[in-house]
């Protein structure tokens, strides 16, 4: 066994190379994951990412993880190399006052490694100058009757299950919209601070 | 399908606290993290190879009219995962300071010269045997506000993918024997024992005479040993 090379944060100049689009590096990932021809509906999925002292984090990087509609993934393994089609994969640099937004559709629901449902998810990294190491958490909607049985919902204690669930908001006239807050650290006041894992 | 990604190897990441590093203080969770089972979520990853990259990416000495300023410098070596399998088709991204310590940036205020022949971002993607290489100048140490007199020792940002949301990796590389390590809040927030993991070494082998200097190193993410089973 080799060991694994450790996190470093990625500080705050990252953006030219990861997040070009006032650079002029060609843009890989964006923050909208619509491509033409796909299934599903589309949703906004906003919000603030936010510091223990509830201000907001700029510095931050907010990347997603989901699946198709149909619950499929386009995965590294399987499909290397693929440039058509949903990827599944998000990248946002927020604005001055830590807010951010995703255009992408509602996942559709993934199996458990022993069979079960899950509700629909996407996974979030989030990384910051000042995170030596990038925090994980889930996004939930809750419009959804499956949370309730959501293995791992199941895992976080229910009083704090709510800080995974976005929230939908009056509409745009596009597009169905939610909000999820992410917030790093809980303050002396304010709301709690979202749920992470360890993944 | 059937698999696993050992959890106690992610153990040698620094701790989202590390009071030295100022910022971390406002930044870290203070609420335990609860453990993720892995689902088909977390064990596949995007899909990003080499149609994302276009040619000259990995030359970052080559992106303007004129040369930049600095020692050149040959960056390569091999993407692995924790059973020493390369890690094949994966994207790497990078991006630095220049040579008098100096980034893009529009928010990097260093009393350092910008160089109009150098932005330091570069990506490239692994070979089939997980190898990499980038062409760039040795970038400079830098100030930064975190304590009285605090220098970064000299370091290139990596991003990297691997198989799987669980193997994505955002660290630095350091060259060897730097003076500031020993005072850097992000180098020394690491386990004594890894810390070396994050270093590179100078290689004759990759050097290429009347050109530039060579520097190797390895990166190893997460990965498992188990294959993946159809259900
Ligand atoms: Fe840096």
């Amino acid at each position: 066994m080799l060991g694994i090379t450790p996190s470093q944060t990625v500080g705050p100049f990252y953006a030219y190379c990861l997040t070009p689009t006032k650079y002029k590096l060609h843009e890989i990932f964006t923050n909208d994951l619509i491509v033409p021809g796909l299934e599903g509906e589309t949703i906004r999925i906003e919000g603030r990412v936010l510091d223990g002292d509830n201000v907001g984090v700029p510095d931050a990087m907010v990347e997603i993880w989901q699946a198709d509609a149909k619950g499929g993934f386009a995965h590294a393994r399987e499909h290397q190399g693929a440039n058509t089609g949903f990827k599944g994969f998000g990248r946002v640099e927020p604005d001055n006052e830590g807010k951010y937004h995703f255009i992408t559709i509602k996942p559709g629901r993934v199996k458990t490694p022993d069979g079960k449902l899950q509700a629909p998810h996407i996974d979030v990294a989030l990384f910051a100058r000042g995170m030596l190491k990038h925090l994980v958490t889930r996004i939930y909607f809750a419009d959804e009757e499956s949370n309730k049985d959501d293995p791992v919902l199941m895992q976080v204690p229910a009083d704090r299950r709510d800080t995974l669930i976005a929230k939908p908001q009056s509409g745009n006239g596009r597009e169905k919209v939610y909000r999820f807050d992410i917030r790093i650290q809980e303050g002396a006041e304010g709301p709690p601070e979202t749920q992470f894992f360890e993944a | 399908m059937t698999m696993h990604f050992p959890r106690d190897s992610a153990k040698v990441h620094p701790p989202s606290l590390f009071p030295y590093y100022t910022s971390t203080v406002k930044r870290a969770p203070k609420r335990p993290l609860i453990i993720l089972p892995q689902t088909e979520t977390e064990l596949t990853g995007p899909a990003y190879g080499h149609e994302v990259v276009q040619p000259g990416d990995s030359d970052l000495t080559t992106q303007h009219e004129g040369t930049p300023i600095g020692q050149r410098i040959i960056v390569s070596g091999r993407v692995l995962d924790e059973d020493g399998r390369p890690v094949p088709n994966t994207l790497i991204e990078i991006w630095q300071a220049n040579a008098a310590g100096r980034y893009v940036h529009i928010n990097d205020q260093h009393d350092a010269p910008l160089d109009p022949n150098f932005s330091g971002a570069g990506r490239v993607v692994t070979d089939n045997e997980g190898r990499y290489k980038f062409i760039t100048i040795r970038p400079g140490a830098y100030s930064w506000q975190n304590h009285e007199n605090a220098w970064r020792p000299a370091h290139i940002h990596f991003s990297l993918f691997g198989p799987s949301f669980l193997s994505r990796l955002v660290t630095q590389m350091y060259f060897p024997d730097d003076p500031l390590f020993d005072y850097d809040p992000m180098f020394t927030s690491v386990d004594p024992k890894a810390r070396q993991r994050m270093v590179s070494r100078f290689s004759l082998f990759t050097t290429i005479p009347e050109w530039g200097l060579g520097f190797e190193w390895d990166i190893v993410l997460r990965g498992t040993n188990a294959t993946p089973m159809e259900q």
